[in-house]
């Protein structure tokens, strides 16, 4: 099956001389030993994976599992060490500058796990930026920009600045600025971590609205399983930058393929689990 | 047999400045017009032939747009009004006009060059170095080689001026540019920025308070220069030091000293309330 977004034996090593890293990990070696040996942090492993078009795909991990460098590759961010990554069936990598603009310009936006708002813009200027960048007119943009504010209940916070905002109002404003671009694929690295339970149950019921209406392609990072099988269609797991296992979430509830996949579900097969507080982090 | 071999530097080194001087001294020749005819010799008219009172004024309404306080931008006015007082109203002028020039000179290379180096791992590795060289020389050493080249007069001592103020800008430029949030970078890049929707919209107005931080040294240390480049013939109120030095009036010299540090508080207080900056409006950064 070749998906909407396709990944073909992905990996990423950061350092001077990924090659000799990627030596070690097809000798077997684990991120742990390839550390200790070059010096170097394994991102991505060997990942391949198709992401079907039209759905939230959910990709799971703990903390350094791979999760952010695997959505980077999707827009082009982070440059792999080897492998490919297909976009529509076109390779990403060959693409010039110019041809990666236009993709990241008009199909492809992303929400951050830090925000990444303009501290210098106000919250409309900040929603606007995609269209600004592509080369609308204020006008325009902005226009664009305040539907999109008041979607996510931010009207009359226009005029604000990012640092005026609470955590959950600048993840709103990061989520408003990726729709506001129109794409219709949308990269999101752990948009809710940061919020209160409360908040993130209304801005998850919230997306699997806006996905319902607008069929949008949706990467969803995320550390929380609960949340994971709330929202993805389909469900990857990553472990210190290698798949696990990948596929609907109820295949892989009934037959995690090893002890960590179990252990990872481990909460939401209980059914009466309470709701993850603890893992909110900064 | 003497100790010490004979390695002489005197002559090559005059040598070289004379082939210099003589097959480019038309250029230098122009150099020196344009500078002077174009750009320094006008803006002095303008500030001398002025009334002192719209000068103050000019003062006055800047130094409010910069501190925001009535009460700091009012004593920033009455400490030049008090340099005219002196009787030194003229010299100050003359000085200001140096000043000006040589910073606005400054600005103009030191702020692509900084530019420049945030980016490019290498030429920072090379420029880095010269910086500090340039630094640590002391400030006469510079008077030298503009004399040389260009004789006495008031475009070397404005030379001289911009070499040695524009290392703290480039400097500042540099770290400003490099301090910006990598996250708030990728963001931006994320949305399909060009490089210069980058540098425009984002790096630039993230990196300007350390950049205005850079301005102001540079305007700090282009004062200090313009006073020891009297000595090769800039006027105003470093020549009235110099003045006081040579005919022994303790007098005459200090109170021109006195008035440039008058002179120098007001340029701090004012370049350093822009620096503090108050929120940047909305601007569009980003341009096609
Ligand atoms: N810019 C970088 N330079 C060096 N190593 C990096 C860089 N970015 C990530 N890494 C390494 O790659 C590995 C995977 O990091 P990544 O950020 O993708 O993890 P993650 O699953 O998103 O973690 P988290 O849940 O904490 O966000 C980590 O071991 C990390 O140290
Ligand atoms: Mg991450």
């Amino acid at each position: 099956m070749n998906g909407r977004i396709a990944l073909r034996h992905v990996s990423k090593v950061y350092g001077a001389d990924p090659r000799t890293a990627l030596l070690l990990l097809a000798q077997g070696a684990d991120k742990q030993r390839v550390q200790a040996e070059t010096g170097q942090h394994v991102g991505l492993y060997d990942v391949s994976l198709s992401i079907p078009a039209g759905g939230i795909y959910a990709i799971m991990g703990l903390s350094g599992s791979g999760k952010s460098t695997l959505v980077r590759h999707i827009n082009r961010l982070v440059e792999p060490s080897a492998g490919q990554v297909l976009i529509d069936g076109e390779d990403v990598l060959g693409f010039g500058a110019a041809r990666l603009r236009e993709l990241r310009r008009r199909r492809i936006s992303m929400v951050f796990q830090h925000f990444g708002l303009l501290p210098h813009r106000s919250v409309l200027d900040n929603v606007a930026f995609g269209r600004r960048v592509r080369g609308e007119s204020r006008r325009q943009a902005q226009e664009a920009a305040r539907g999109w504010l008041a979607r996510v209940g931010l009207s009359g916070h226009e005029h604000d600045y990012p640092d005026q905002l609470s955590g959950g109002m600048r993840q709103r404003v990061g989520l408003a600025r990726a729709l506001a671009s129109d794409t219709d694929i949308l990269l999101m690295d752990e948009p809710f971590s940061a919020l209160d339970p409360l908040l993130r149950d209304d801005l998850q019921t919230q997306l699997l609205a806006l996905q319902a209406e607008l069929g949008k392609t949706i990467v969803f990072i995320t550390h929380d399983v609960e949340e994971a099988f709330r929202l993805g269609q389909r469900i990857a797991l990553l472990r210190d930058g290698r798949l696990v296992q990948e596929g609907e979430p109820e295949a892989v509830r009934q037959a995690p393929v090893d002890d960590y996949v179990a252990r990872f579900l481990a909460r939401v097969n209980g059914g009466s689990v309470p709701r993850s507080t603890g893992s909110a982090r900064g | 047999m003497a100790f010490f071999a004979t390695f002489d530097l005197r002559e090559p080194i005059n040598r070289a400045v004379e082939t210099l001087v003589e097959r480019h001294g038309d250029r230098l020749h122009a150099l020196n017009d344009l500078l002077l005819q174009g750009l320094l010799l006008p803006l002095e008219r303008v500030l001398r032939q002025a009334p002192p009172w719209l000068v103050l004024l000019a003062v006055l309404l800047l130094a409010w747009r910069a501190t925001g306080r009535w009460r700091v931008a009012a004593t920033l006015t009455v400490a030049c009004y008090l340099i005219g007082c002196f009787g030194l109203w003229d010299a100050l002028m003359q000085t200001l006009a140096l000043v000006l020039v040589a910073t606005a000179l400054a600005v103009l290379l030191g702020l692509p060059l900084g530019i420049a180096i945030a980016h490019s791992r290498r030429l920072r590795a090379v420029v880095l170095p010269v910086l500090d060289v340039m630094q640590t020389l002391p400030t006469f050493v510079y008077l030298i080689p503009a004399v040389m080249l260009f004789g006495l007069g008031k475009v070397p001592a404005i030379l001289a001026t911009v070499v040695y103020a524009i290392c703290p800008l480039v400097r500042l430029t540099d770290l400003g540019l490099r301090q910006v949030d990598p996250e708030v970078q990728e963001a931006a890049r994320s949305f399909g920025t060009t490089r210069w929707q980058l540098l425009l919209g984002v790096q630039l107005p993230l990196a300007w308070p350390s950049i205005l931080a850079g301005v102001n040294q540079t305007v700090m240390m282009a004062l200090a220069m313009v006073v020891v480049a009297s000595m090769i013939g800039a006027r105003g109120l470093g020549e009235e030091v110099l003045a006081g030095i040579q005919t022994l009036d303790v007098g005459r010299g200090l109170q021109a000293g006195l008035a440039i540090v008058l002179l120098a508080v007001v340029i701090d207080r004012v370049t350093q309330g822009f620096g503090r900056g108050r929120r940047p409006d909305g601007e569009p950064g980003a341009r096609p």
